[in-house]
């Protein structure tokens, strides 16, 4: 009796002691997720403009940082991903077309943000060809190099004339060759290209993309999925277009993106970048620019057409799709809020969104992940099967290009034949260099194709009609 | 004798014992303002950060000025109000001390056939004509299919 009423007490003394350790552990997560909301940032490094090295913010912020190192991460999608797969191996017909061009020889996938100055050192493009130093616009954390080279060009060296400095620098240094500028950066994209280092508020740095969308701005083309451009619009236009005063909050999230992701050429003898936005983002508007400013990226080798290269026009492309209109930014699916803890952080960790459905899909869209992930393959299988048909189509032209010249057709009547060509061609690559495979815009993207096609048979009737004898009609 | 005073000793202990359970029980439930959730108070509904979305867009929501998030997501009767609050509390503390549920967050089929009871509750006259199936958003689609945004505000 005495003994069992013992062993009850002890038990009892036992059972108290761990209900005592496991309040005391939830009082402990309690305390941590409250520490957590309160969303400190301990500034225990000083981050200035001239601070590039992402260790050095990633100290003040080391959330973000994690991510951004996590674009190392290599992983195939089904039409992309980050692996260096060369696409000319993939899709040998590219080799045709792009026959006389850098792309030709060596025509790689494009890999995470932490391999952007890396990759471009061991592509062969550049060793096929003289590049300019204006390629590191968007492959290095070059501002803080822009800015040295023009307060030695003669800029005051004081804050109100950072910009102007900065602007010089991108003269001098696109112009450089690229071994020589290549010697003025040493990282990758870094924070600083699109965080202030005092407030860390977004900030468009590059001068491509400053002078380009004040081009866009002025423009007749309606911009219904950028507000602050139509508002400056109908406020009578007054002075310049300033993005980094003028946007929302929302459209920066798009805007630091498009500093890069967009179509592009190299202007004149300086190689200054410059974003073909003057007449508009749409596929014809960019064409019609270039034809103006009659701007060839070569000539082709098989066809004798001069033709264009399309670069990667996310920014364009995603300009007419149903995401834009909706007020859907790039940074929301490839970089969406991710809650770690009691706090959300935007991911860093930028990538396709396939590879993150969850956070990137289901924030808005009430389907389950394997049903989001099937409706946006659906779209890029839908595009690849259209664009195959455009490069056969394309191909095709060339060809019967080629054996309109052996057969020894006089180059001036063949004209009509390689202006088609120059058509196509830069609607075919235009939705295969953009790199979401007809997702950031599934209609504009088939339409384009579309046209691509009508313009190479079109091509293809213009050579028949030379090339056919009379007799046979 | 000997026995004895050792044996007196185990009962102090255990009430020593009991007494730090309960004010450290106490306390923590104090801390984590668990009396809130007794409440009607939306506020109480953040304590967590977890629904901090939902709560920001209940804000800029048409039902702001009529409805609580009580008002929709529990029973209105007094004891099965207080057992979904105690069921739905369990499962939010141990997913938010675990960090082990799905995001972004989704609403349990129980806890939406709450919800669809709740719209017809106040609306039901307007709907006297069309037929709801709470729970079972197949047969016939819930109300906030389509009228999404009305608790929680426009997704963006």
């Amino acid at each position: 009796m005495k003994l069992n009423s013992k062993l009850i007490y002890i038990l009892t003394i036992l059972v108290v002691a761990l209900a005592t350790v496991g309040v005391m552990l939830l009082l402990g997560n309690v305390a941590q997720r409250k520490e957590e909301a309160t969303q400190n940032v301990f500034r225990v490094v000083e981050i200035t403009e001239e601070t590039i090295d992402p260790a050095e913010w990633g100290k003040n912020y080391p959330r973000q940082y994690d991510g951004y190192q996590r674009t190392v991460d290599i992983e195939r999608t089904r039409h992309g991903g980050s692996e260096a797969f060369q696409r000319l191996d993939e899709d040998p017909v590219w080799r045709e077309i792009f026959a006389g061009y850098a792309f030709g020889v060596d025509y790689r996938e494009d890999r995470g943000h932490a391999y952007m100055l890396s990759d471009q050192d061991i592509t062969e493009r550049i060793k096929v060809v003289k590049q300019p130093g204006a390629c590191l616009h968007c492959h290095s954390a070059v501002i803080p190099a822009y800015y040295k080279a023009g307060v030695e060009a003669g800029i005051a060296a004081d804050e109100a004339h950072r910009q102007e400095a900065i602007l010089k620098g991108f003269e001098l240094v696109s112009a450089m060759p690229y071994t020589q500028a290549r010697t003025l950066v040493d990282h990758p994209i870094s924070c600083g290209d699109c965080h202030d280092p005092e407030t860390m508020q977004l900030r468009v740095t590059r001068p491509g993309f400053l002078y380009g969308i004040r081009a866009l701005a002025q423009s007749e083309e309606p911009l219904p999925h950028l507000p602050s451009i139509e508002r400056w619009r109908k406020d009578g236009k007054k002075g310049e277009y300033e993005v980094n005063t003028m946007a929302t909050r929302q459209e920066m999230r798009s805007f630091v993106c498009g500093q890069c992701h967009v179509e592009y050429y190299f202007k004149g003898e300086g190689k200054l970048v410059t974003y073909p936005w003057d007449k508009g983002l749409n596929v014809e508007e960019i064409e019609a620019y270039y034809d103006e400013v009659q701007h060839k990226d070569w000539q082709h080798k098989l066809s004798g057409a001069l033709v264009l290269k399309a670069q990667h026009p996310e920014f364009e492309l995603w300009s007419q799709g149903i995401h834009a209109r909706s007020g859907v930014a790039c940074a929301d699916c490839h970089m969406p809020y991710q809650r770690e803890g009691a706090i959300k952080v935007s991911d860093h960790h930028v990538r396709s969104p396939l590879l993150n459905v969850a956070n990137a899909c289901q924030t808005c869209h009430n389907f389950p992940e394997e049903e989001m992930r099937a409706r946006a393959e659906a779209i890029q299988d839908r595009t690849l099967a259209l664009m195959n048909r455009a490069e056969e189509a394309v191909v095709a032209l060339i060809h019967d290009l080629q054996k309109a010249q052996e057969a020894g057709i006089p180059a001036e009547q063949l004209a009509a034949a390689q202006a088609l060509q120059r058509k196509a061609q830069w609607r075919l690559d235009y939705v295969s260099a953009e790199n979401s495979m007809g997702f950031h815009a599934p209609q504009e993207s088939a339409r384009i194709l579309g046209e691509a096609i009508d313009y190479a048979r079109q091509g293809q009737l213009e050579v028949a009609k030379l090339v056919q004898p009379v007799a046979s009609r | 004798m000997q026995i004895s005073s050792a044996f007196g000793f185990l009962p102090l202990l255990l009430s020593g014992s009991i007494g730090v359970l309960l004010g450290l029980g106490g306390f923590t439930f104090f801390y984590a303002e668990g009396a809130s959730y007794l409440s009607n108070d939306p506020k109480a509904c953040v304590n967590c950060h977890i629904m901090r979305e939902q709560y920001d867009g209940w804000q800029k929501g048409s039902h702001k000025a009529v409805a609580t998030c009580n008002d929709c997501h529990v029973p209105h009767e007094l004891i099965p109000k207080y057992l979904a609050k105690m069921e739905n509390g369990f499962w939010h503390s141990k997913g938010f001390t675990l960090q082990d549920f799905h995001e972004p967050i989704r609403i349990k089929p129980k806890n939406e056939a709450i919800l669809q009871e709740n719209c017809v509750g106040c609306h039901a006259e307007l709907v006297s004509q069309i037929a709801t199936h709470p729970g079972n958003d197949q047969n016939m689609l819930d109300c906030v299919h389509c009228h999404a945004g009305v608790g929680h505000g426009p997704a963006r």
